[in-house]
């Protein structure tokens, strides 16, 4: 038999130090934001000669506009270009780079401030949605555990491990935004929310195996039976991370680009979902009863004060 | 228990044939002539472009004048039922619009850059300057004096809260109420027009009644609070209602362009990602086959009754697609088979300790229940305050578009892997496939 439980205080530190990775990033790299949530210029331009979508998308990734949103109009060869904020010049210095790369312009006109095409709040609003969905999820698993003793334990564990799957995405991409230049957009915000929502479903299929067997073997150490609990559940833990992965590498590999963002905070999210369903909430879990908490929050302070 | 089971088994057949039914072909449907509806990123739509006219805008104010139709133009796309639209400000004075679906009628494009500012007018008498004039008479805006000032009654007196009913005699009827300024100035004009009567106005045209008439009826009596206006069709006096509660237009808007656009995500990625779904779901019955061998054949069944079942539905409903919304589709798949894989996690569990088939079937089926539950109850939390404050508080569209499918997949996924699951695989107990442990666990198997 695995002794997972054994190693809990070696798996809360591997998640404190990601997460407190996560944290000094998006402290100093902050999110950068995808040309949905700011403003920016806006251009139409139609071509004399029939130029594709996919061409004039190349034409502007070679010029450095790579995530220029491009959408074409039902009259052939004309298009509505999506930009960041483009100087006078610059926009000059485009125009000309396209009229070089793709044939003369008939028509083309430039706004220089649009404003943004999501609002900016969505994100915000995201945040809020979130954080009253926790709070329910706290007071249901509160709820339904009300027969064990301390169930507010199990909720507020539950609600750890959403917020710690939450945060490794977010941390993540900070990390590739400062270091790659990734950019968030929806995909993105959807992709945080399926996390959300995936986090708590797995957390939850192994508390119940918990508050089953505790109500089975009454005498046994609880320590043992959220250890038991775990290894019953391992197999299906995988398989569920396992399946959703091939939907999600699936519409990586096959719908490419566009989908980047959803596809890699899924697949991130998947893997920190059934890594904190096994590895933090039934530990903390497991900490919590055996007063480990308390005495980590008592020494917290005098570690402090030594310093 | 066996002939229950057929009949269950006859039942979801049926179902499933009627899901057929609705959902092939994509694109329009044997049964209802309706494709699945898809929002502006993944098809495109209509984009129109409005000149805000700030010719009667004070200086200074023009940025918050454009604000202001911005959030007008947002409260009078709502109703539509159009989802997920994109408003921008343009340069100084120019919003654009872009709605999903290309079939947005001209009128309706009109009805969105139209003021809506309803005036009162009064006969005027001979000596008097005319402000409208029409085959009911000549017309002056109906004014009193309140606090010393003269004021003209007009609909920006309305509270918000307008509303369109049936009324008695079977005529349509939209009511409003007047808010406290607009209380004192209607009682005091109604109490001098009694007899006489009192028309609308909508910019230099009379509001007009089913048959094209003039609205212009003699008051009764005095109006205090609440008023009405009748004799409108319903589509009209739906329409202004809903107008009427979106607010004014703070300035008037032309149209100066308008086109059918391509969807924001470009045109291939749909096709794109139906196919990387349909791979998706290959890949895990492939693993639920090698996996959980005749079960996992049975719960890939389920999963394919599970995919048409919300297909359907978003038909049905019908559910706006977008980006987000397909997200949580494509999630709920990878945990539709969640609900099987624990209970069959439990059936080898059972076998393990030496129960038959029928009974490990059935104790597997029982003690998965309550993880299930839990694991969806909590799902179904996070899916309806989602929702709710997606539509309501915060509102933010991909939020709730996300939520909506979310919902609808989990909760079928319950129903296609306990019920569909489960009836399947009662009818293979009691045959001599029965007898094979290893059609459902490997190891059993060997052993």
């Amino acid at each position: 038999m695995f002794d997972i439980v054994g190693k809990r205080l070696w798996y809360i530190v591997i998640s404190g130090v990601v997460i407190l990775a996560g944290i000094v990033s998006l402290a100093t790299f902050g999110l950068k934001l995808g040309i949905e949530f700011e403003s920016g210029s806006m251009m139409t331009v139609s071509f004399e000669e029939d130029v594709t979508e996919e061409a004039l998308k190349n034409e502007l990734a070679s010029l450095d506009y790579g995530n220029a949103i491009v959408q074409s109009f039902e009259e052939e060869g004309s298009y509505l270009i999506r930009l960041p904020e483009l100087s006078n010049e610059a926009k000059d210095d485009l125009v000309d780079g396209l009229a070089a790369g793709l044939g003369d312009i008939k028509e083309s006109s430039f706004d220089k401030n649009v404003s943004p095409m999501v609002a900016a709040e969505t994100g915000r609003n995201t945040f809020w949605a979130v954080f009253v969905a926790a709070i329910g999820i706290l007071l249901y698993v509160t709820w339904a555990f009300h027969r064990m003793p301390n169930p507010f334990r199990y909720g507020t564990c539950a609600i750890i491990a959403l917020v710690h799957d939450a945060l490794v995405a977010l941390g993540t991409f900070s990390l590739l935004g400062g270091l790659l230049g990734w950019e968030i957009d929806l995909m993105f915000v959807t992709g945080v929310l399926a996390v959300v929502g995936y986090s708590v479903n797995d957390t939850v299929v192994i508390f119940d195996r918990i508050r089953e067997n505790l109500t089975r073997y009454t005498r046994a150490d609880f320590r043992t039976v959220v250890n038991n609990s775990l290894v019953e559940t391992l197999s299906r833990s995988m398989n569920t991370s396992l399946t959703t992965l091939f939907v999600v590498l699936a519409l990586q590999l096959f719908v490419g680009e566009s989908i980047q963002n959803f596809a890699v905070v899924l697949i991130i999210g998947v893997i920190t979902g059934t890594y904190s369903s096994l590895c933090v909430a039934p530990q903390l879990l497991v900490a919590w009863e055996k007063g480990e908490l308390a005495r980590f929050f008592r020494w917290l302070p005098r570690r402090g004060g030594r310093q | 228990m066996p002939r229950r089971n057929t009949q269950i088994f006859i039942l979801v057949l049926i179902v499933f044939i009627l899901a057929g039914l609705v959902v092939l072909p994509f694109d329009d449907g044997i049964w209802l002539r309706r494709g699945i509806r898809l929002g502006l990123d993944l098809q495109g739509g209509t984009h129109i472009v409005y000149q805000v006219d700030l010719s009667s805008v004070e200086p200074g104010q023009e940025a918050s004048t454009v604000a202001g139709v911005m959030g007008v133009l947002d409260n009078r796309i709502n109703p539509m039922g159009v989802t997920e639209p994109v408003i921008q400000k343009r340069g100084g004075d120019r919003i654009t619009v872009e709605l999903p679906g290309r079939d947005i009628s001209d009128k309706e494009k009109e009805r969105l850059s139209r003021v809506v500012m309803l005036e009162f007018g009064e006969l005027a008498s001979e000596n008097e300057t005319a402000r409208w004039e029409n085959e009911r008479g000549r017309w002056k805006p109906a004014t009193a004096i309140i606090n010393g000032e003269e004021k003209a009654l007009t609909s920006q007196y309305f509270e918000e809260n307008t509303y369109v009913r049936q009324g008695e005699m079977g005529g349509v009827e939209l009511i409003f109420e007047w808010d406290k300024e607009g209380s004192e100035l209607s009682e005091e004009i109604t109490g001098r027009l009694i007899g006489q009567p009192m028309a609308i106005f909508e910019g230099d045209e009379a509001l007009r009644g089913e048959e094209g008439q003039p609205y212009a009826p003699v008051v009764q009596s005095t109006i205090v609070d609440v008023g009405q206006i009748t004799g409108l069709s319903f589509d009209d006096a739906t329409s202004l209602s809903q107008q009427l509660n979106a607010g004014r237009l703070p300035a008037p808007l032309t149209i100066i362009d308008d086109e059918i656009i391509s969807p924001i995500l470009g045109e291939k990625f749909v096709e794109m990602s139906l196919q990387a779904g349909l791979i998706g779901i290959i890949l895990v019955m492939l693993f639920m086959i090698i996996y959980y061998r005749l079960s996992g054949l049975l719960a890939s069944l389920a999963l394919v009754f599970y995919g048409l079942l919300v297909m359907a539905l978003f038909k049905l409903i019908p559910v706006t697609l977008t980006l987000a919304g397909i997200g949580g589709f494509v999630l709920s798949i990878g945990m539709a088979v969640d609900a099987n894989i624990l209970i069959f996690e439990r059936v080898k569990e059972e076998l393990r300790a030496g129960r038959t088939l029928g009974a490990a079937i059935e104790a597997g089926f029982n003690r998965a229940w309550a993880a299930i539950r839990d694991s969806n109850v909590t799902t179904f939390i996070i899916c309806g305050i989602l929702y709710w404050l997606g539509s309501s508080i915060v509102a933010s569209a991909p939020v709730k578009g996300f939520a909506l499918t979310f919902f609808i997949g989990v909760a079928i996924s319950m129903f296609t892997a306990i019920i569909v699951t489960r009836t399947l695989l009662r009818l293979f107990v009691g045959t001599s496939l029965a007898q094979r442990t290893w059609l459902f666990s490997p190891r059993l198997g060997r052993k």
